[in-house]
């Protein structure tokens, strides 16, 4: 008998099980299964077992009064008449966050320690009804469970019912510690890169070369001698050099050479398109900032891990944007829950540390109504998105932080993977006692400090993992499960210990564990020397090279100078918080690791950070051929009706509203503009507004722009469009122009060359013309890029088929207002409202929402002019910020009609509008003026008596009074001088609605 | 109004809790100057006030023990093992209390809502704040009106109140429609939230979680506890009401309903 005591919990029958109803609807829908009823109940196995009395005790607690049994053992029968019981628990090693808590409410109820050794492991047990023991497996692997990280057992109610309870729990069973290996690289070529894959350490022969010479190198070191180390790495440095060298952490690609060829031009060499196309602009608008202000508000670019900009007298602003796209393909929610937790520890380890004000997320799907089997190795996409909203929403929530921003984006590529965008901004004061908050301060003899969560064997690899492309048999390590508790709890004392003094520099425990946060705080001081035997470990057994390199979650590193460790340690104990010193940060050149004593990582830090060989890469641009668009006979108003609703309904334009409602928009008081306006507040806002300080009125502005359907044309027209959106977005909404600042986040199919991948040199050069159609765009609009990220193997290869996603670059924009009280949205008040458009359009319909959705591929895709439009927005900026327009708005996905529609809806009233006045460049048919995408443009709503002045203000910029709101709830819009739409606003909303509006979607797996 | 500012405030902060700030920020508009400390100091004695030494304490909303088992019940548990006697103390020394969203769970948990018929409070637990009826958690607006005639001192002079609700857990239940009917008759409910017609009502969205005949809060026998789901602490300020951008004049239409809570019971504090 296991020394276990079983706990069960339910709701009591008579009670609503909401969420087994739940259950019961994602089964009919999604499994199209007839379920008759599902009810649930939670276990909690407590080990070692409790007495009987205290069982009881807390069973009852648990229970509470009215509507829920508790049970020691199991939940007598009800008489229900049951078929099939699913019990869903974790496998051994998984985090357990509730498991967790419920210790802590046991312990404090029955007034005692568990022990040392104690735990509680949570599961959860569904009640079938309707249902044969075979449909039970299906439910429980297609839509209860994810086989990766959970245990499913499947029986028949009366073998759950009958037989002997199930005491069984995932406890990681101790084993001795794994010696340390040293790692012969005297191999050919060929054995090399055997060895490499077979690793997992994704470094390529030229990396495998430069280590083997550099061992060969130290093999007559006596310092080396001296530590106890040959000349062959051990397996300690050769992992920690695989996750410092890995293109996750090194972003080689976007620092290689590159040779650049396209069709007509002489081949040119690039070198390194990060330090030419982004810190390059950087640096030039940074000077430019300088010559004509005196002083810059960049505070610190590019060499922390967030970027830092000048706000309020008070206060720096903190933005980053990541992704987590491998672990949400396999694991949807641990994967994104992982996303933004962990994106939240960048600003926060950012400087001295930063608190955290708003999220934003954004996901690249392919469909979810896909039908049929997905390939083998995939998961559904449906389930992808379930779980990868619900993620983000409980690691949101939890840790307290609304969301600002939230976009959706669908195309049948991103089967292979689901791109996760996650990005947190932070505000950090300007100076923590006395000292600038963005400089770190570590120094030789400060101690290092881990603080947060223990370290397991949860994450191993991630970072070599998010390096290579996802296979059949990509591993169960690579998986991660944020706890956003924990770390909310780790925050709340971070930040005490920051306003104390109490530490010198922060970083956290990403992509690489200890060997990356310690690896690089230890730059600043000149050194590291810790021993890896003192760090908390979940369980026993781990070898010291994963001690080195897991990536278990919710940890940040410290350096604390020795007079306040004392103070610290004391905080973080009165605090709950785990907090660990494992060693010293020195000034001998040296990353020093040792395990109980013994040296086991000696390396030059020197080579661990500059020792990674360039690359040298080859492009080569294939532009497809041009194709001009077909055009369609300007179809009838009745047929034009349907085709309204139809393109309003379509995945990319519609609503996802009701899902967006279950993250968290406003906790902390400070929002604005919420991402959902208007008289329903349920049109999407151009840009959110936040205020930064509660006593204050200064505020941010966030928006962003995304095209991955123009890549396929050319992707420097998607990054220019990214940037002229995002920057048109924060600008309608009453930003300054000139305190705009970007992050980029590069999604990219691998452009490394490889026997599988003939058409790597194309992706490339698509990665060259997006970084330089970047640069163009940020530079002409004076917006730096003061962070971002890049993820290049964003490819599945599935059953010898490789699934490549189209080249994606998210352009993220944080915009300054003076006074949140004057934002602007994209409502306006009343009927007689005039409608003005700013620019041109032109026939571009390339890579659009209204080309895919006739299913054709012109080549005319949208393109940017922004030298010439930076005055425009200038201009249209002073306008709105004068207070001259009522609304404004910047048309992008779909173009005008879902502009129209949108500004109409959060208006609540009709819209008319003459299609014949719009100013245009070239000769735009029907289908462009209405649905084609040209940038540049923005739809501005007036008072009647504010026209003169509007139009006045605007002299020189191209625009037209192009209609005007109306009572009569009506889109009407007329084309040479005829009536080409003319709809019922409320009709043209149902399908926008309908899409996507499956609330249900937020039941994850484990909510 | 004098006296606010001498008004004892404490604001419990830590374990997943995340509302703090905002309701600080809702004492300090009003000229008080609330203490934030965390539990583990309350827990410990660390701090150099008992719970008894405060006129106010406001139990915030947020998500601690991340909600864990169930809503507020882990942190409700600490309290009941850890600083039972003070509470008492701080009850029958004739303390207010306000409880928000999570805090509203912690309180019911504690058996301090909606408590005895008669003091002095037991803790014993009565009720139940379960899942919402549409599961999943929602960010919304909602209106509530303020049951005629309440006791809740916390309510005193506040008629309708418009802010938004941001739960998973709200839907208010006890044992029965005998029970319901007890607990309306002895003034126990507070709040409803109500329809576009102004009347109570259990449809989604205005009603957020389904709770029977629309209850969204309860307040104790003294009147001098609140605990509801929605969140008075958004809505400081004009601006804070999300159609404050579109209105010529947002300060004269969107009074702070939100504060006005704050500053009720502020006021039944301060003269007591």
């Amino acid at each position: 008998m296991p020394d276990v005591t079983r706990i069960e919990i339910a709701m009591r029958s008579g009670f609503a099980d909401s969420r087994g109803r739940a259950v019961a609807r994602r089964i009919r829908t999604h499994l199209g299964i007839a379920v008759r009823d599902v009810r649930t109940r939670d276990v909690y196995h407590v080990e070692p077992a409790l007495g009987q009395e205290d069982a009881e005790r807390v069973a009852r607690a648990f229970a509470g009064p009215v509507t829920r049994i508790g049970a020691v053992g199991r939940i007598p029968e009800d008489g229900a008449d049951w078929d099939v019981a699913i019990t869903v628990g974790y496998r051994p090693g998984v985090t357990d966050p509730v498991g967790k808590s419920a210790r802590v409410a046991i312990e404090d109820l029955l007034g005692r320690s568990l022990g040392p050794d104690a735990a509680v492991y949570t599961s959860r047990v569904y009640l079938l009804a309707g249902v044969s023991l075979e449909q039970g497996q299906r439910i429980a692997r297609e839509l209860l469970a994810n086989e990766i990280i959970e245990r499913i057992d499947v029986r028949s109610w009366d073998e759950f019912a009958g037989g002997p309870v199930d005491l069984s729990v995932p406890k990681v069973s101790a084993t001795a510690v794994p010696p340390v290996e040293t790692i012969d690289l005297e191999l050919s070529d060929d054995e090399l890169v055997r060895l490499s894959r077979e690793r997992l350490l994704a470094l390529s022969l030229d990396e495998m070369k430069a280590i083997r010479e550099h061992f060969r190198g130290a093999a007559d070191d006596p310092r080396r001698r001296a530590v106890g180390l040959t000349g062959a790495p051990t397996d300690a440095e050769l992992e920690c050099l695989a996750q410092t060298w890995s293109e996750h952490c090194k972003h080689k690609i976007m620092n290689a050479r590159i040779r650049y060829e396209e069709p007509g031009r002489p081949p040119e060499i690039v070198d390194s398109l990060f330090a030419t196309c982004i810190k390059g602009t950087t640096e030039q608008l940074d000077r430019r900032i300088r010559e004509r202000e005196g002083r810059s508000w960049l505070v610190s670019v590019f060499h922390d891990n967030a970027g830092v900009i000048a706000a309020t007298e008070r206060h720096h602003l903190v933005y980053k944007v990541e992704t987590h796209n491998s672990p949400s393909a396999l694991d949807p929610y641990g994967g994104a829950i992982t996303g933004i937790v962990g994106v939240n520890r960048d600003p926060f380890g950012t400087g001295l540390g930063a608190d955290l004000l708003s999220n934003v997320w954004g996901y690249c799907f392919a469909s979810p109504n896909t039908h049929g089997e997905v390939p083998r190795g995939l998961l559904h996409p449906r389930r992808i998105r379930e779980g990868v909203h619900q993620g983000v929403i409980d690691g949101g929530n939890q840790s307290g932080i609304p969301y600002a921003r939230g976009w959706e984006y669908f195309d049948e590529r991103f089967l292979g993977k689901p791109l996760v965008f996650c990005g947190t901004v932070g505000r950090m004061p300007v100076e923590v006692e006395g000292h600038p908050a963005e400089r770190k301060r570590c120094r030789p003899g400060d101690r290092i400090v881990m603080v947060g969560g223990r370290i397991g064997k949860d994450g191993i690899h991630g970072a070599t993992f998010s390096s290579a492309e996802l296979t059949e048999e990509s591993p169960v390590q690579a998986v991660q499960i944020g706890d956003p508790i924990t770390q909310k709890m780790m925050f709340d004392f971070l930040l005490e210990a920051r306003d104390r003094g109490l530490y010198s520099a922060i970083t956290d425990n990403g992509a690489g564990g200890l060997s990356s946060s310690v690896g690089e705080m230890a730059e600043q001081p000149g050194g590291a020397r810790m021993d890896l035997a003192r760090a908390p470990l979940k369980y026993q057994g781990l070898a010291p090279w994963e001690i080195l390199v897991s990536e278990a979650q919710e940890r940040m590193t410290l350096a604390v100078p020795p007079d306040r460790l004392e103070a610290f340690l004391e905080l973080a104990a009165r605090r709950e918080v785990e907090a660990t010193d494992l060693g010293e940060f020195t000034d001998d050149g040296m990353f020093h690791v040792l395990y109980d004593g013994r040296t086991v990582c000696w390396l030059p830090l020197e080579f661990l950070h500059g020792g990674v060989p360039a690359m040298d890469l080859s492009a080569r641009w294939s532009p497809p051929a041009a194709q001009p668009l077909a055009p369609l006979p300007r179809p009838e108003p009745e047929r034009m009706a349907e085709l309204a609703i139809e393109f309003l309904a379509r995945e990319n334009l519609a609503s996802n509203e009701l899902i967006s409602r279950q993250y968290d928009h406003e906790v902390k008081g400070l929002s604005i503009v919420r991402p959902f306006v208007g008289r329903g507040a349920d049109v999407p806002s151009d840009a959110t507004v936040m205020q930064i300080d509660h006593a204050r009125w200064e505020g941010y502005v966030l928006a962003e722009g995304v095209f991955p359907g123009y890549s396929d044309v050319d992707a420097a027209a998607m990054a220019e469009a990214g940037v002229d959106l995002a920057v048109r977005r924060v600008v309608a909404a009453g930003a300054r122009f000139d305190r705009i600042a970007a992050l980029d986040n590069y999604c990219w199919p691998d452009p490394l060359p490889a026997p599988d991948n003939p058409d790597a040199e194309h992706k490339l050069a698509q990665l060259v013309r997006a970084s330089r159609g970047l640069a163009r765009a940020c530079l002409a609009y004076g917006v730096p890029l003061v962070s971002g990220k890049d993820s290049m193997k964003n490819d599945a290869v599935i059953g010898g088929r490789r699934i490549s996603i189209p080249p994606t670059l998210l352009v993220s924009a944080i915009g300054l207002i003076e006074d949140v009280r004057r934002a602007v949205t994209l409502e306006t008040r009343g009927a007689g409202d005039l409608l003005v458009i700013v620019g041109e359009t032109r026939d571009e319909l390339g890579g659009t929402e209204w080309a895919r959705a006739r299913g054709v591929q012109p080549t005319t895709v949208p393109r940017c002019d922004p030298e010439r439009w930076a005055g425009r927005y200038r201009t249209v900026s002073a306008v709105i910020r004068d207070g001259l327009v009522r609304a404004a708005h910047a048309p992008g996905r779909g173009g005008l009609l879902p502009a129209l529609f949108r500004m109409s809806r959060a208006a609540g009233l009709g819209v008319e509008v003459d299609l014949d006045v719009l100013p245009r460049d070239g000769e735009p048919g029907w289908e462009a003026l209405l649905f084609g995408e040209s940038c540049g443009r923005f739809l501005l709503a007036c008072a009647p008596d504010r026209r003169e002045d509007v139009v006045r203000r605007l002299e020189g910029v191209p625009c037209a009074v192009i209609g005007r709101f109306v009572e009569r709830p009506v889109l009407g819009v007329r084309h040479e001088g005829q009536v080409l739409l003319d709809i019922e606003t409320g009709r043209l909303a149902e399908g926008w609605l309908r899409t996507l509006a499956d609330d249900d979607a937020g039941e994850g797996d484990r909510a | 109004m004098s006296g606010r500012r001498d008004v004892r405030v404490l604001i419990p902060t830590g374990f997943g809790l995340n509302c703090e700030a905002e309701t600080a920020r809702a004492f300090e508009v009003l000229g008080a100057a609330p203490d934030l400390v965390h539990w583990t100091d309350l827990f410990a004695r660390r701090h150099d006030r008992r719970l008894a030494d405060y006129d106010v304490i406001v139990f915030v909303g947020g998500f601690s023990y991340g909600d864990h088992i169930a809503g507020g019940l882990v942190l409700a548990t600490r309290i009941r093992a850890r600083l039972l006697d003070d509470l008492r103390a701080f009850l029958e020394g004739g303390g207010f209390a306000l409880g928000i969203c999570n805090g509203f769970q912690t309180l019911l948990r504690l058996g301090l809502l909606p408590g005895p018929e008669e003091l002095p409070h037991d803790f014993e637990p009565r009720a139940d704040l379960a899942p919402n009826d549409r599961l999943g958690y929602r960010d919304a607006w909602v209106r509530l009106r303020v049951e005629d005639g309440t006791r809740c001192a916390w309510l005193r002079g506040v008629e309708r109140i418009d802010v938004p609700s941001r739960h998973g857990e709200g839907r208010f239940v006890v044992a029965g429609e005998a029970e319901l009917d007890r607990l309306e008759r002895r003034g126990a409910v507070a709040l409803r939230y109500v329809g576009p017609d102004g009347e109570p009502t259990e449809t989604w969205p205005f009603n957020p979680n389904g709770s029977r005949r629309g209850i969204a809060g309860i307040t104790d026998a003294s009147g001098r506890i609140l605990g509801l789901m929605p969140h008075p602490d958004a809505f400081l300020h004009p601006w804070h009401h999300p159609r404050a951008p579109v209105h010529d004049d947002p300060e004269s239409a969107f009074r702070p309903t939100g504060l006005a809570i704050f500053r009720a019971g502020l006021e039944a504090a301060a003269s007591r």
